[in-house]
């Protein structure tokens, strides 16, 4: 019964999100305020039933309602609780539900939070929240259903996938959906802007906000994603370049640059249509990610149950939205032209720069990962690109990057104001360079020309970042949100910087034999398998080994690493056993036994690992302290002034 | 009974290394040329895996392949090439540099070459505009 | 009017993605295409799966058309093509010599005692080195060698009555009639 009633919620759904697009786009091309209004109610009445779905379904995997297809196929009656709540986007049907779920959320906020917007302009953005809506509910009603029955219903399901079954995908994928749906929000201010024809950039200062906070869901969601493949995957790695990890990182990058180039459009009216692309751009991503890990042309680890039919229909609905908004795009640019000027040195010089390169990363990242599907497609062979060729090229984009971050964050804006700066921002670099040196040379052994420039840059960045806060501090000079923000933002960006420098470059990884009672030694520590030994779990059975690392004589901790067969089947799963630290990571991770009491382990060291994900949240943090500014908030109750002083041309 | 379970335990994980052998190419040099090596090619199997992690038999049979052919002395050309002519390029997750690939390889260069020209182009023209203009640029800067 | 086409250049380009993508959707990324067709078939040697004294080796068969099947008993889709293969060579056009993979000698050999036996002869490789140097990535694979002694097609996975009809036998008209 249940079930039934969410699928009927579906339904309704699908027919306020028509409302809510034909309502929200013709009433502001009437002008008709009952229109638009009812265009606001469809949004509240669609939140209401997307959720009630959401709901049913959640209630099937709690009461293990075996008769639902989906819930049969991602669940068992011996997932703890919690797991099998969050098998509810655990496989494809349920994850379009969480997204279709995260849609509404935003659009309910922006319909909610922007009664200072013009009418007709929300309303169009309403209308096209309205359309994306639809392709998603359209999705799941004719191909994907959640609520499909099984029958006869099965006994018992088939499990959660185990690799799944972690803490991790409770906040994993909804932090990386309000991101990757938060776009949404940017894209159909850009669209309503195209559609009305503005040529003033008022609407820059509209969309701020919301692409900032969906740009800190995705920078979390992202670390999530890696920090969780990092302690699950047993393999110790933390970034695979692969299709649907990039299908993540790109829209951070377009999201990236979208953030600077608002800032440029709202401050000087500059670089309009080049921000509206990349609005356009940040949400096209996001959507050609669900295609490319829903439709089979990319092979995947996280390849949803591939399927080319349904791979054609988010084809057809990318063509429409994407194709769509370009055409708008090529109809209404042209006309947007700007006459101000800034100088060599200025601000927005360094913002411009900072837009080609993060442009040019993103064009990388997405040749690499489709390269193999053009040759394919266009029969001459295939081939693979992997980790080997986007770590060697990635860098090229963000070593020029990371130079100029240093120094743009203090440029003026209009002005080049830099030459008061010169002596200590060479001061800065030249002690970067030092510690660099001194830190490949004394901790860790030995100098990598590599190494020292990641660190070096490292270093240049995050104290370059701290000048500012420390200077403003010293001269009792007001520091508002949106410069403290920046300024930990940056640094955050130099401390990922750090963390990958770090491990890429000084990182040891072992493949051991060892019996009970034997010990080898890595890096200064001393890895000794003390015992072995079996473990029951609650769906699964498995081998637990008992590894003691100390240094110096000195114990410091013991590893549990854990291999399991889980009893619904499948690859065994390792659980590696990791030792956190400030200055590395020291990991041990179970491998077969080889007869005779001998296991094999792989053991790594992984040097400031950890600061690659702490440095991703203070990035998140600085956006979300710089988001929270005054000056959008404050705005508002000047803004309805300003608003009826720039009327939309038509 | 403990001990049969922990016996079949056993034996349901032999053969599941986690890409682990723990056999080692004696020259600390050549182990860590394997190990370079097998992070570089792609595991036919689980195709979303190097060769020195995936699980599959077919991984550590040419995890053994590589490793003697090391010992023989072949130079990873040597290795790549032998595993190239029985599997194609799909088993390298480094390219190969060849004419349908020059694509690939140049656009790191053309990228960021085009995207530093369309910049100072850009910038170019501002700084013209401004020194035209300078009374426009005369108010004091705000916030970021 | 000049200036402002190249607005366009995001749409073009996304249509021209959509186009490969829409071919894309037709093909299948995991299947690699064996490198070996139309070049010589990789000589072997190997102990005969039945008696470890007599040797199996690709010269065998050479001078005339031949098949090899990859299979192991710890292959379902084996199991299910054993049929067809048992179909195919009751035809008689070709022999079918198996390659037994990463297999066990007495399972196999009880294996084909129940399921009946297609092979003229059946390779015992159980270290996979021949398999690797057929660029074998999966069991089932069958192999359609020709006269001549090179590679003509490979099939991965499962062979059906269909895949033999659509794929096979031309290929082996073809080589009757030149």
């Amino acid at each position: 019964m249940i079930p039934e009633i969410g699928h009927f919620a579906l339904i309704l759904a699908l027919l306020l999100a028509i409302a809510q697009a034909f309502f929200g786009l013709a009433g502001a091309a009437r002008g008709q305020v009952a229109w638009m209004q009812a265009a606001r109610s469809a949004v509240a009445g669609q939140a209401v039933f997307i959720a009630l779905a959401f709901g049913a379904l959640t209630s099937a995997f709690i009461r293990k309602d075996f008769s639902v297809l989906y819930v049969a196929t991602n669940s068992n009656s011996e997932l703890p609780i919690f797991y099998r709540i969050a098998a509810v986007w655990g496989a494809h049907e349920g994850s379009l539900l969480l997204w279709a779920l995260c849609l509404s959320g935003w659009t309910l906020a922006v319909t909610a939070l922007s009664t200072s917007l013009q009418a007709a302009f929300r309303s169009r953005v309403i209308g096209i929240l309205g359309l994306i809506s639809i392709g998603f509910l359209l999705f799941m009603l004719t191909t994907s259903n959640p609520f499909e029955r099984l029958v006869p219903a099965a006994v018992e399901g088939r499990d959660l996938n185990p690799l799944l079954q972690d803490f991790a995908l409770t906040i994993h994928p909804p932090i990386l959906y309000l991101g990757y749906v938060g776009f949404s929000v940017a894209f159909a201010f850009a669209c309503a802007t195209l559609i009305e024809g503005r040529l003033d950039s008022t609407w820059a200062r509209w969309t701020r906000p919301w692409t900032i906070a969906a740009w800190i869901f995705l920078t979390v969601g992202i670390s999530l994603g890696s920090w969780w493949a990092y302690y699950e995957l047993g393999w110790g790695g933390w970034w695979f370049w692969d299709p649907v990890e990039n299908a993540s990182f790109m829209p951070w990058l377009a999201g990236t640059a979208l953030i600077h180039s608002l800032a440029v459009t709202e401050k000087r009216g500059l670089f309009k249509s080049w921000t509206l692309l990349l609005a356009v751009s940040a949400f096209s991503l996001s959507l050609l990610g669900t295609f490319l890990v829903r439709s089979g042309v990319l092979v995947s680890v996280h390849a949803f149950a591939t399927d080319p039919a349904r791979g054609l229909f988010i084809l057809g609905f990318l063509t429409c939205v994407i194709g769509g908004a370009l055409l708008l795009y090529a109809w209404r640019a042209p006309r947007l032209k700007s006459a101000a000027g800034f100088e060599l040195a200025a601000r927005e010089s360094f913002l411009l720069f900072n837009n080609a390169f993060l442009v040019a990363a993103l064009g990388l990242i997405l040749l690499g990962t489709l390269y193999p599907l053009f040759m394919d497609a266009l029969n001459l062979g295939k081939i693979s690109v992997g980790p080997p060729y986007f770590n060697m090229v990635f860098m090229v984009p963000m070593l020029p990057l990371l130079l100029l971050l240093g120094i743009g964050m203090h440029a003026t804006w209009k002005r080049s104001h830099l030459q008061p700066l010169r002596n200590r921002l060479i001061g800065i670099a030249a002690v970067a360079l030092v510690i660099a040196l001194v830190a490949g040379a004394a901790v860790y052994g030995h100098i990598r020309p590599m190494a020292t420039l990641g660190f070096a840059l490292a270093f240049w960045v995050m104290g370059s970042s701290l000048m500012i806060p420390l200077s403003r501090l010293r001269a009792r000079q007001a520091l508002p949100g949106a410069v403290l923000g920046m300024s930990i933002a940056h640094f955050g960006a130099g401390l990922v910087t750090l963390g990958i420098t770090g491990v890429q470059s000084f990182k040891i990884e072992q493949d051991v034999a060892l019996a009970v009672g034997e010990a080898t030694t890595i890096a200064g520590y001393d890895f000794r398998l003390a015992a072995l030994r079996q473990v029951q779990g609650p769906n699964f059975v498995g081998v637990e080994a008992d590894v003691l690392i100390s240094s110096d004589g000195k114990t410091i901790t013991t590893l549990h690493p854990q291999k399991r067969l889980y009893n619904s089947g499948g690859n065994p799963m390792t659980e590696a056993g990791i030792e956190v630290g400030a200055a590395r990571d020291l990991f041990v991770a179970l491998g077969e036994d080889l007869g005779q009491g001998r296991w094999s382990l792989r053991l790594q060291y992984k040097p400031l690992i950890r600061y690659i994900w702490l440095g991703a949240l203070l990035i998140a943090l600085g956006g979300g302290i710089a988001g929270l500014d005054r000056r959008y908030r404050r705005v508002k109750a000047g803004e309805t002034a300003m608003d009826a002083a720039t009327e939309p041309s038509r | 009974m403990m001990r049969a379970a922990w016996v079949l335990a056993s034996v349901l994980f032999a053969g599941s290394a986690l890409g682990i052998d723990a056999e080692r190419l004696d020259d600390p040099v050549l182990q860590q040329r394997y190990e370079h090596l097998t992070r570089e090619l792609r595991c036919l199997v689980c195709q979303n895996e190097t060769i020195a992690d995936s699980t599959a038999s077919l991984a550590a049979d040419l995890r053994r392949e590589v490793r003697e052919m090391m010992k023989e002395g072949k130079s990873d050309a040597e290795i790549r090439a032998f595993l190239t002519e029985r599997y194609g390029d799909f088993v390298l997750y480094l390219p190969p540099v060849s004419p349908r690939t020059w694509l690939l390889w140049a656009a790191p260069a053309l990228l960021l070459l085009g995207g530093v020209a369309v910049a100072a182009l850009v910038i170019r023209r501002r700084a013209r505009t401004a020194r035209a203009n300078p009374a426009a640029l005369e108010e004091e800067p705000e916030n970021p | 009017m000049k200036a402002s086409l190249r607005f366009l250049v995001p749409a073009v380009l996304f249509a021209a993605l959509v186009g490969f993508f829409v071919v894309g959707l037709q093909k299948d990324p995991s299947v690699i295409r064996s490198p070996l067709i139309g070049k010589p078939a990789p000589a072997f040697t190997l102990e005969s799966l039945e008696d470890p004294a007599r040797k199996v080796g690709a010269a065998d068969f050479a001078g005339r058309p031949w098949l090899l099947n990859v299979w192991a008993t710890w292959c379902g889709g084996c199991r299910q093509e054993h049929a067809v293969l048992l179909e195919i060579t009751r035809e008689g056009r070709l022999p079918l010599v198996g390659l037994n993979w990463r297999d066990e000698r007495a399972l196999a050999q009880q294996w084909l005692a129940q399921l009946g036996n297609p092979y003229a002869s059946v390779a015992f490789d159980p270290e996979g080195r021949t398999a690797i140097d057929w660029g074998v990535y999966g069991a089932p694979e069958t192999f359609l060698i020709g006269a001549d002694g090179k590679v003509l097609h490979k099939q991965i996975g499962v062979m059906t009555q269909e895949i033999w009809r659509r794929d096979f036998l031309p290929l082996l008209a073809a080589g009757k009639g030149s």
